[in-house]
């Protein structure tokens, strides 16, 4: 994480030396840079809402970050940067932190789109996983090995995954591990007898959402709070919130930056 | 003016020294710094269950690496099977057989075949080699015979670079006395020149083993990362690099130095392979 968090402090220090500079007080220009970084679930999302923001906030410069969850609560205790971006709860020792819920994600388990089975029960899925369900057969389908695909230990989605899903069990040792939801994705859409789970906002043709207890996985059983694997996108501060900061976290709160989210396949605030 | 010449001359070759030694340097600092990271952890959790721990919980303050330890071998073991019968046979070819032109030809190709970024075997792999594993002998294909067919062909440059120096240094005279008691070139070539040249082709093997074993990108690639000992070739597995690479992105804490402690542990089996490839193999050489 050193290097981490060198990436991040170094933009800050080339901040503060221009905004010591003494010309560059008070001129109108001035750009004012704000930095996030945290997990790598949100990073997309907050990148895509800098781009639009940007656009009617010329004087703003918003530098995004990754390094995980976990990452981005350490640099903002350590006041490293303006936000954090946390795709899971604070933790104890974490809880003196604000957080601030800029939407939900579902989780979604997909399968091959040639996959027949269409629907399981959550107990199932954490049977699938903790390796006692391990044919397709036992779920209504062929004879064959359920090739399950997971994600690497301290991943944003696997802890999620494992709070909402696994309860207290145990992934199985022979899963396989992918290091992105990109590539559990492509495992998932390549092999037709693979499961996986991703976020919602990345789920398309390649692969099939699998309904859970019958509750399809859309934004609309989310918010009815009927679909249960949800967990949320935070940002999280450190005390009061500056006022520059607070202007983009308005800005993603409100009904512009909710769409963009919404439009990502998110689940915000509005509909 | 003499003594400005004989200063130019010094001077030349203490910066030549400098940097030559600069990269003993690099090498001992980046020894000082994997050690410096991965061992706290060997103190505070015990050598043996780091080393021969079953599992690996980072997170929940299991640091079991054994099952990647013998996956790392295993992948390395096959990636022999397959590249060390095909990277001879073409030394042999090269060195016995085959004519100037085609030297000129198959000499840039390997050269080439050495440059290709492994991304770009790992991407081929998954893209061909996965999907036919898994269409014609079964198991998700990610796994450990795909693994060892894309490393195979990986190590065959190391494997065909060196063992053709080895067999190209046989002298002539071997050759010609084979030859003068009626052997035909292939009785010469297993019966004379390899058992000649074995010291420099086993070093060969080993060298690629080493390449495979440090072999990362492919490997997570391919290979499925699942954390337990494969029981069949169809199996996936995690190798000891494919730990690191997999999860450096969010790793804090104990989870951070416990893949260094991988990193410390792949460092000493890359060093082993090296010190016998480079000293126990060739100094059977020089006897």
């Amino acid at each position: 994480m050193r290097l981490r968090r060198w990436a991040i402090i170094l933009p800050l220090l080339c901040a503060f030396l221009v905004s010591c500079s003494p010309n560059s007080n008070d001129r109108p220009g001035r750009k004012h840079t704000i930095t996030i970084a945290g997990s790598t679930s949100v990073m997309p999302f907050t990148e895509k809402l800098a781009e639009h923001f940007v656009v009617d906030h010329k004087n703003f410069i918003i530098d995004v970050q990754g390094g995980g969850s976990t990452a981005g609560i350490q640099a903002v205790i350590n006041n490293t940067v303006d936000l954090g971006m946390s795709s899971r709860e604070l933790k104890e020792g974490e809880k003196t932190l604000n957080t601030i819920t800029i939407c939900h994600d579902g989780i979604v388990v997909v399968v091959h789109p040639e996959n027949p089975v269409t629907e399981m029960g959550l107990d199932q899925v954490r049977q699938i996983f903790s390796g006692r369900i391990s044919n397709w057969s036992q779920l209504g389908w062929k004879d064959r090995k359920i090739d399950a695909v997971s994600r690497e230990e301290g991943s944003g989605t696997r802890s999620a995954f494992e709070d909402l899903v696994m309860k207290g069990k145990e992934i199985n040792d022979a899963t396989m591990v992918q290091d992105s939801n990109g590539s559990v994705k492509e495992v998932v859409a390549t092999d037709p007898y693979a499961i996986g789970y991703i976020s919602m906002g990345l789920v398309d043709k390649k692969v099939k959402p699998v309904a859970i207890d019958g509750v399809n996985p859309s934004i609309k059983t989310i918010k009815s709070g009927r679909y249960k694997i949800v967990r949320p996108f935070l940002y999280i501060t450190n005390g009061e919130l500056e006022p520059k900061a607070r202007q983009f976290v308005d800005y993603i709160l409100s009904k512009e930056g909710q769409t963009i989210l919404k439009n990502e396949g998110l689940v915000g605030f509005y509909d | 003016m003499i003594d400005r010449t004989v200063f130019k001359e010094r001077f030349v070759k203490w910066v030549l020294v400098a940097f030559a030694l600069s990269s003993l340097l690099f090498l001992f600092l980046i020894f000082l710094f994997i050690l410096a990271e991965g061992l706290p952890l060997f103190l505070k959790v015990g050598v043996k269950n780091i080393i021969f721990g079953f599992k690996w919980a980072p997170t929940k303050g299991y640091f079991g690496i054994f099952p990647m330890i013998i996956s790392s071998f295993l992948v390395t073991i096959g990636a022999l099977v397959i590249g060390a019968p095909m990277g001879l046979s073409c030394a042999i070819y090269l060195s016995e057989y085959s004519g100037k032109k085609m030297k000129m030809f198959l000499k840039p190709a390997l050269e080439l075949l050495a440059g290709i970024p492994s991304v770009v075997f790992g991407f081929l792999g998954v893209i061909y080699i996965v999907p036919l594993v898994r269409n014609y002998l079964g198991g998700s294909g990610f796994s450990l015979i795909s693994t060892s067919l894309v490393l195979g062909v990986m190590i065959l440059p190391t494997i065909i670079s060196i063992s053709f120096d080895a067999l190209v240094s046989v002298p002539k005279t071997y050759r010609e006395g084979s030859a003068a008691m009626g052997a035909t070139k292939w009785q010469t070539i297993y019966k004379v020149i390899i058992p000649s040249a074995k010291s420099g082709i086993l070093a060969s093997f080993i060298l690629g083993m080493g390449r495979a074993i440090g072999e990362t990108m492919a490997v997570i690639m391919i290979a499925g990362n699942a954390l337990k000992i494969p029981g069949s070739i169809l199996d996936p597995l995690r190798t000891l690099t494919g730990n690191i690479a997999l999860e450096l992105a969010y790793a804090t804490g104990d989870h951070r130095l416990g893949l260094f402690s991988t990193g410390v542990v792949l460092m000493v089996i890359i060093m082993i392979l090296n010190y016998i490839a480079n000293f126990g193999i060739k100094r059977k050489i020089a006897k």
